[in-house]
């Protein structure tokens, strides 16, 4: 059963100043599909977002609501609606009057613009908020009042600027599932922007990843995770040990100085790849009888499980275990075919996967900082 | 309460003198001959005497009412114009705007008079194709020209501040819920930047109705004004106290009007009416 692409991006470039922010992208999105555009800052997503709004013009390229061109057609006759990064919220307006706003504007009776608020209030939670001033809420319920200042007017497609990048782990944790919620419940098409690649996971019917103005690779959740098409996506999305292999035969990867039975096919004989392992799929067996034996270099606890470095030939994999290894042992490590994921050579290869750079402070700084995220936008 | 070092006393003191001299000691003045007679007793006489001048009050307030509203149909679309244009773009604006407000008041209005008079650049124009001459100085439209011309840019460099500082995404808001440009400049815009407008319209409103200069030069001597007014009792008719009455009550005015027009900024307007 074919879904009827509701938005369809052909060959859409943009640039600023000479620095090219799109290239050539090429999508479509279905009706009632919750998609997630994932990339770090400066990929381009929220400038596709702002195109499909309305707010920027590609320099070349078609945009197709319902089948039509609408490159042309000004935001405010688009039947798509907006939430916003940081909500802007109107300020002088109450959270009614906000709410409220798109259905005045499109002159609809006083008696139903009442029902619908009083409705969509309930709906994101905030039933008899009303008469609140808008800069008396927290932060999450702003965020809601500016979900439902969007939903009310019964958009086609919703669009969501890191809506969530604001709010602390907890009450995003809590609003991605509202969201999702929300998504099943009013049947409208989600287009969502975010470089959370846990948000994505867990919200998303379809991912695209981006990354440098292109597109890197669009799937569900479980495809994007399982079968990355390159090194970007395999590091972008969880952790990953990328290596530097060669596919020998069918079937057979080497790769840290050992041949691997794997699943891959359709490669080249002797191909040179990029090879996946998780961190998660990596077992622990004792030095001799493991496939490749290293040495673990730091074991921090992380609640779950431990997440140990262990260094193999130069090469420093992580490795997440229940099991606690100490400091400085000797380990063996035994990978079954499945958790192998083999992948063609991209110009991201060699730029990601080794963890001998790896610490907590690393962590913490490659978060990106949601405050720089509107580069794309200004 | 922390105290106050000695130095940083010593700082007040120049401000201080500044306000005593130049501020507290003319309004205790003008309060003081507003309440004497000329040989110096207390009298209600000239306060009473007020009545005469109603009609010159009238047509003041009027003239800088009508000078305030033109102001701010000419300078909101101008700001709000300047405020969505690029930042270099802008920069420029404003530089022009300020340009005139380095030259004298004096200057200005002269040279308006000098392009305006029966002799002057415009109407030697109009005389050459034909319509003209035009009798524009001292006409009522000349006064309020010259006030609108000297004051505009009071009106609208407020106003820009105030439009510059909001953020683009309220438009970008606007637009998405359905409005077209007009409606965002009503929907949002306006009401967004009310300080601003408040501003501009106290920072016409008060020179305009204390002018003498512009009506006397513009005006060709046939508009009195409560400036000119005031000017005269004090310079010609030696009766400073009928001037100092006169200038109390304008001064009463202008603190009663500004006192309204910061109710209105106070008012948040969130609270609306379901």
């Amino acid at each position: 059963m074919e879904q009827t692409k509701v938005i369809e991006l052909k060959n859409i470039s943009k640039s600023y100043g000479g620095e090219t922010v799109l290239d050539n992208i090429d999508l479509y999105i279905r009706d009632k599909e919750f998609v997630t555009l994932l990339g770090p800052s400066g990929c381009g997503k929220t400038t596709t977002l702002r195109i499909i709004g309305g707010f920027e013009t590609p320099d070349q390229g078609e945009v197709y609501f319902d089948g039509v061109k609408i490159n042309d057609v000004p935001p405010y006759k688009r039947h798509v609606n907006t939430v916003f990064q940081r909500y802007a919220l109107f300020p002088h307006l109450n959270v009614f009057e906000n709410v409220a706003f798109g259905l005045r504007v499109a002159k609809v009776k006083e008696k139903e613009i009442v029902q619908k608020v009083k409705d969509t209030l309930a709906l994101v939670n905030l039933k008899g908020f009303e008469r609140r001033s808008v800069a008396t809420l927290s932060g999450g319920q702003q965020q809601r009042v500016a979900i439902a200042r969007a939903l009310v007017n019964n958009p086609k497609v919703l669009l969501l600027d890191e809506p969530l990048a604001a709010l602390d782990l907890k009450l995003r944790k809590d609003m991605q599932n509202e969201l999702k919620a929300l998504h099943d419940r009013t049947g409208i098409t989600f287009i969502y922007v975010t470089h959370d690649q846990e948000e994505a996971l867990s919200m998303s019917d379809t991912i695209v990843v981006m990354a440098d103005g292109r597109i890197q690779q669009i799937g569900t959740p479980t495809d994007i995770y399982n079968e990355p098409k390159n090194a970007f996506v395999a590091d972008f999305i969880g952790e990953s040990n990328i290596l530097d292999g060669v596919m020998v035969d069918d079937y057979r990867a080497k790769f840290a100085g050992h041949e691997f039975k794997c699943l891959d096919s359709g490669f080249e004989k002797n191909e040179p790849v990029d090879v996946v392992v998780r961190p998660e799929d990596v077992d622990i067996v004792k030095a001799e009888k493991g496939m490749l034996r290293g040495t673990v270099t730091s074991v921090t606890f992380k609640g779950v499980h431990w997440e140990i470095i262990v260094d193999i030939q130069g090469f420093k994999w992580m490795i997440q275990t229940t099991d606690y290894c100490a400091p400085d042992s000797v380990i063996g490590l035994y990978i079954e075919p499945d958790a192998i994921h083999v992948m063609k050579k991209s110009e991201y290869s060699d730029m990601f996967g080794d963890y001998s750079s790896y610490s907590e402070e690393f962590d913490e700084l490659s978060v990106a900082d949601p405050e720089s995220e509107e580069e794309t936008a200004e | 309460m922390k105290k106050r070092s000695f130095l940083e006393k010593a700082a007040l003191v120049p401000h201080l003198v500044w306000i005593v001299l130049f501020i507290a000691a003319p309004l205790l003045f003008v309060i003081y001959f507003a309440f004497t007679d000329e040989n110096g007793a207390f009298s209600f006489s000239n306060i009473a005497g007020l009545t005469n001048y109603a009609d010159i009050f009238l047509i003041s307030v009027l003239f800088a009412l009508i000078a305030t509203v033109v102001c701010l149909l000419i300078g909101y679309p101008l700001a709000f114009t300047m405020s969505r244009l690029k930042p270099s773009t802008q920069r420029v604006f404003v530089l022009l705007l300020m340009l005139p407000m380095w030259i004298s008041l004096l200057i200005r209005t002269y040279s308006l008079l000098a392009m305006l008079d029966n002799g002057g650049l415009l109407n030697s124009l109009l005389s050459k194709i034909g319509i003209g001459p035009v009798k524009i100085v001292g006409t009522p439209g000349a006064v309020i020209l010259g006030m609108v011309y000297d004051f505009l840019p009071y009106m609208v460099l407020p106003i820009y501040t105030s439009l510059s500082k909001l953020d683009i995404k309220y438009f970008e808001a606007a637009e998405d819920l359905g409005c077209n440009g007009a409606q965002t400049l009503f929907k949002v815009a306006l009401p967004l930047s009310k300080s601003g407008i408040i501003s501009g319209i106290t920072m016409v409103f008060v020179p305009s109705i204390s002018t003498f200069y512009i009506s006397q030069k513009l005006g060709g001597g046939r508009f009195d004004l409560i400036g000119d007014t005031i000017e005269r009792q004090f310079l010609y008719n030696n009766a400073k106290n009928v001037g100092a009455a006169i200038s109390l009550v304008m001064m009463i005015l202008i603190l009663i009007s500004v006192a309204v027009m910061n109710r209105f900024g106070d008012d948040d307007g969130g609270e609306l009416i379901v």
